[in-house]
């Protein structure tokens, strides 16, 4: 069919699409009238029984953890996804391509690549605690670290994100989360139960079990990240090149 | 409630510069155009989800739509152009 | 105002879907996605709004102040880390139809037999 069949139907279909979200949408309760019967329960009862102050970091470990974990496990299976559609037909050979940077981006970026992982490695420390988490911090941790391959070459940035050593380090952190909810089963608690007592309000040592989860979904986001960000760059950018 | 006499206009602003974004987004045919124009779209989603009161989602897709999409993208744009440059 | 939000939500996922429809290039489409994609974001923390309400964090903040919904934020931020992935996974698709049809306009595409 014609591009301009496609179109019309198309503009049809959104009509009656469009007239479905309007009646959906008009039985909706006004905006911010809503009467979140679970959001106030959650909000009440968080600190008092978990001690972390961030409410959402607590549903995302503890209150739906499971969930969490199942999200982890679709990050895992889609970047063993894209690894697999870019697998090399032979071992490339990371030699030095010279550099593309101005002197100017690689002095800024230099001191960003270092800014960058700290950053990342702060919200993930913190991140039942004040705003963010392991999800945030695990995504800045890779940003950063693959700034590297920009302020540099492609040979200074290999070993960072030489997928054969991340691969692990994403495993530890998927299989981490899952062996942390697994050790409440042994004990006879309900899987992903939190296990260890609730600390005190406000510091580190808060949340049970809640910072080890933390930490193992931010070193899967982290290591997953930049499992894909650097086999994209060297798919791309750097294909192995037969003629040598 | 002088927090929601304020807030209200602001938000109102936010969901307006939301529905231009994304139509900025859609309309910019050239690729190279519309991941800048994706990146600013991105921008005026954390100021949404600032006004919604909404800081780790914030937090998120700041982070997302700075580095991780323009990164994906960029490398697609510049395999078809390299393509494209053999092939000629 | 109370239906302004619900209007946005809808035209974005509305005008990504059309940036589908009429797209000329395969990394265009992909970002058209994310931008249907970002009107869910948009839908659900709209619904999660309490009014005069703060965020759901209570360091230093007296316990027991209204605060908006945190489980449409939880569901939020877990699924915008995961449309990275997703996103490139659809362009690494692409870029191998385009390794085999040596173009990335979808119209043309189809028009290819065997």
């Amino acid at each position: 069919m014609t591009r301009r069949t496609r179109i019309v139907i198309f503009l049809t279909a959104a009509l009656g699409l469009a007239a479905l979200f309007g009646w959906a949408f008009a039985g909706l309760p006004a905006f911010g009238n809503g009467s979140h019967v679970y959001a106030f329960l959650l909000n009440h009862v968080a600190v008092p029984e978990r001690h972390t102050t961030n409410v959402v970091a607590a549903i995302v470990f503890d209150y739906r953890g499971f969930d969490t974990l199942g999200e982890e496990f679709i990050l895992f299976t889609a970047v063993a996804g894209v690894v697999l559609l870019l697998r090399p037909v032979e071992r490339e050979d990371p030699e030095d391509r010279g550099t593309t940077a101005s002197d100017a981006l690689r002095f800024v970026g230099v001191g960003m690549v270092g800014a960058g992982v700290l950053v990342g490695l702060w919200l993930i420390a913190f991140g039942y605690i004040t705003p963010g988490g392991g999800f945030q911090g695990g995504v800045a941790v890779a940003a950063g670290a693959v700034l590297l391959y920009f302020v540099s070459n492609y040979s200074a940035f290999y070993p960072l994100g030489h997928v054969d050593g991340l691969d692990p380090v994403e495993a530890l952190g998927a299989g981490g989360y899952a062996v942390i909810g697994a050790v409440a089963l042994v004990s006879g608690l309900p899987f992903l139960a939190n296990l260890l007592g609730p600390g005190s309000v406000g510091t580190l040592v808060s949340g049970g079990s809640i910072p080890f989860l933390n930490w193992a979904s931010g070193i899967e986001v982290a290591a997953a990240n930049l499992i894909l960000f650097s086999e994209f760059i060297r798919e791309y950018l750097h294909p192995a090149r037969q003629d040598g | 409630m002088s927090v929601v006499a304020t807030t209200a206009p602001l938000q109102a602003v936010a969901y307006v510069l939301v529905a231009a974004g994304a139509a900025g987004v859609v309309l910019s045919r050239d690729p190279l155009r519309q991941i800048v124009v994706s990146g600013i779209y991105g921008y005026v989603l954390v100021l949404l989800f600032m006004v919604l009161q909404a800081p780790d989602v914030a937090l998120s897709m700041l982070v997302v739509s700075t580095v991780a999409y323009p990164l994906v993208v960029l490398v697609a744009i510049a395999r078809v152009r390299n393509r494209r440059e053999d092939d000629e | 105002m109370s239906y302004l939000p619900f209007a946005v939500a809808g035209w974005v996922c509305l005008i990504g879907l059309y940036g589908v429809a009429t797209s000329r290039n395969l990394i265009h489409l992909a970002l058209c996605l994310t931008v249907t994609q970002s009107s869910t974001y948009v839908l659900l923390l709209s619904v999660g709004y309490v009014r005069g309400g703060t965020a759901p964090i209570f360091k230093g903040v007296k316990l027991g102040t209204r605060a908006v919904d945190p489980v449409v934020q939880s569901l939020s931020l877990t699924d915008i880390v995961v449309s990275v992935t997703v996103l490139a996974l659809i362009l690494a698709l692409g870029l191998d139809v385009f390794g085999a049809a040596k173009t990335v306009d979808p119209d043309e595409i189809a028009e290819l037999q065997g």
